[in-house]
């Protein structure tokens, strides 16, 4: 009995890597530490906010592709997040790095608290309730008596700062290391969690509720950890998309934004760490790919793009390249 | 308490907007388990068609019925050509196809009409407002329960309604006496998009029309649609009133205008929580 199931689990959760992997992913960070001196700043600027995508994205992975709860509400995270970047340099004086833990925190409470109603709620309702708090959340941001802190319709700035320990380097390369750094941390701690018997118990829940509870996983508990570890990933990628973007105004965290995430996360591929980047990638290049193929219609070419994706590959970019990879491994097996 | 009577009253006149979207929306999802979020964008789309026509000089009831084929039309071509594709595929997939299709058709219809707001005209004469609802509310009202009417006759008296019910409650045994159940599918999108027609044509005079005008309007449907159980169309009709008189009662005493979409938000959260199948939906037990 246990040995037939033991293989669907296993195949969902990160295993121990093979060495071509791990060299793979050292390969991929050196590249990543050497881009922001071989790029333009625009470039950079974009592939700063395409590192700050993945950490949101798998923010929102854990949550429903690993524990299988869909959010249409991320961008509320990461608002949160944003907003707590900007009030605290702005009100509070404090060093922009000391806030990255600080937003974390503050969203794995806000995510916790949220989690509770959405204990009750499943699939398509937990969708529509998500989807209804990003509706609501630049009409919350911009709400009056808050109006001393967030800056109301207008919003507020955000400083840029000098690179420290006299570092050559400019505020936006800087931002861009710092950002891979934090992500890089991320990534390996999202990787050991989802590994361990913690991942276990988070992908039981998912698959099978009942018989997670009947072996003593305590079910309340571990989703709203696990929503808020991912409102943490999500608010973390906010502040450092504050720092980015040096402005926060309500009109900067609508639907769409909530809408983008959930589209990457899918795209990428769900309940896999990995997807992350590619969803990141998607969500920050192809809609200027659309917007060179047509002004007019960008839009509805991106739109065109998420359908054909998913007629494609059902299960995103990373459950596309993991069949492929199966399949060369068998034939040279076999 | 003549404002009272007056925000109540144009409560129910947007709540029969919220009911009718509501409707549309059960309607998919008791055929197909799946919440369409292009729902809203297919019905502004074909507002503008009805613009267009009566721009063009075609009489008011003559546009607004086209607009309702074209709609019709359209709602079976997307289950036919697009959703149809998607019959296996995981539940994310098909909600980001959903999505894309929203920013399909929002797109198509910027380039198409532009971006601007424009007006839209309303078919009552100002004569028919009174001192509590103006003339279009009372007409709004009217075209609602129409509309509801109509669908409920449809759905209870005809062959073709009891065939549509059928395969949605159980397509295995529909197909076994001959329905088809492919088709029955894609009648039911056609219908859904006709009916949010309706509620975009008529929320046009009171919101303005542009392409984003029923994201608000979207989202208050769902409300409604939790509100009466996502299983029951009635219910939804139901909860759409309640919704409207709920949103505007809040907007005008309590919350002030600024937040009332958050008034949605609350209610969708507060009806799950309490009563998650809704005021009229049945609970489904699972069996494990």
């Amino acid at each position: 009995m246990t040995v037939r199931t033991e293989p669907v689990m296993a195949a969902a959760l990160p295993k121990a890597w093979s060495a071509w992997q791990a060299t793979g992913v050292v390969a991929l960070l050196v590249i990543a530490v050497i881009v922001p001196f071989a790029v333009s700043s625009f470039h950079l600027l974009q592939l700063t906010m395409v590192v700050i995508y993945a950490i949101a994205l798998l923010g929102l992975n854990i949550l429903t592709g690993y524990n299988g709860q869909i959010s249409l509400g991320h961008g509320a995270f990461y608002a949160v997040g944003a907003y707590t970047m900007a009030i605290l340099i702005e009100r509070a004086g404090m060093p922009y790095w000391s806030i990255v833990p600080v937003a974390g925190i503050v969203c794995f409470i806000v995510g916790f608290l949220f989690g509770l109603p959405a204990l009750r709620l499943e699939g398509h309702y937990l969708a529509l309730s998500t989807f209804a708090l990003a509706v609501a959340t630049p009409q919350l941001l911009k709400f009056h008596a808050l109006e001393k802190w967030t800056g109301g319709v207008q919003g507020t700035f955000v400083p840029g700062f000098a690179a420290p320990l006299g570092l050559p380097l400019a505020w936006d390369q800087w931002l861009y290391l710092f950002s891979l750094g934090i992500a890089a941390a991320l990534f390996f701690f999202a990787w050991n969690l989802l590994r361990g018997s913690t991942g276990i118990a988070i992908t039981a829940i998912r698959d099978h509720p009942i018989a997670a509870k009947t072996m003593g996983i305590n079910i309340s508990l571990y989703k709203l950890l696990t929503f808020g570890v991912s409102a943490m990933y999500t608010g973390i990628a906010g502040a450092l998309g504050a720092l980015v973007a040096q402005f926060v105004s309500p009109d900067s965290f609508t639907i769409f934004l909530s809408l983008s995430l959930l589209v990457g996360a899918v795209i990428g591929g769900v309940a896999s760490i990995f997807g992350a980047i590619f969803g990141a990638l998607f969500i920050q290049f192809v809609p200027n790919f659309a917007d060179q193929i047509s002004k007019a219609v960008t839009w509805a070419v991106y739109g065109l793009f998420m359908i054909t994706f998913m007629y494609l590959m059902p299960n995103g970019i990373a459950g596309f390249l993991k069949v492929i990879g199966e399949r060369l491994r068998r034939r040279r097996n076999s | 308490m003549d404002t009272f009577l007056h925000q109540l009253l144009s409560g129910l006149a947007n709540g029969g907007i919220y009911a009718s979207i509501g409707l549309a929306l059960v309607m998919i999802f008791q055929a197909t388990h799946h919440i369409n979020f292009a729902q809203g964008e297919q019905a502004m789309f074909s507002a503008y068609i009805a613009l267009t026509l009566i721009q063009a000089g075609v009489p008011y009831w003559a546009a607004f019925l086209i607009a309702l084929a074209f709609a019709f039309i359209a709602g079976v071509a997307i289950e036919r050509v697009v959703v149809r594709q998607f019959d296996n595929a995981p539940v994310l997939a098909v909600v980001v196809v959903f999505l894309g299709m929203l920013f399909i058709i929002n797109s198509l219809a910027g380039w198409l009409f532009t971006y601007n707001v424009q007006a839209f005209p309303s078919p009552f004469p100002v004569g028919l407002g009174s001192k509590f609802l103006s003339a279009h509310e009372i007409g709004m009202i009217g075209v609602t329960l129409v509309t509801l009417a109509v669908v409920y006759a449809f759905f209870r008296f005809t062959p073709l309604g009891l065939a549509m019910r059928a395969a949605a409650q159980n397509p295995e045994a529909s197909r076994l006496v001959g329905i088809r159940v492919g088709w029955m599918l894609a009648l039911g999108w056609g219908l859904a998009g006709a009916i949010g027609a309706v509620a975009a044509i008529m929320a046009a005079p009171i919101v303005y029309i542009e392409p984003n005008m029923m994201a608000g309007i979207l989202l208050y449907g769902f409300a409604a649609a939790l509100l009466g159980g996502i299983n029951n169309p009635w219910g939804a009709a139901v909860g759409g009133f309640i919704v409207g008189v709920a949103e505007n009662l809040a907007g005008a005493y309590v919350v002030g205008t600024e937040l009332k979409l958050s008034v949605a938000l609350v209610i969708i959260i507060v009806v799950l929580v309490t009563k998650p199948a809704g005021l009229f939906g049945r609970t489904v037990v699972t069996r494990v």
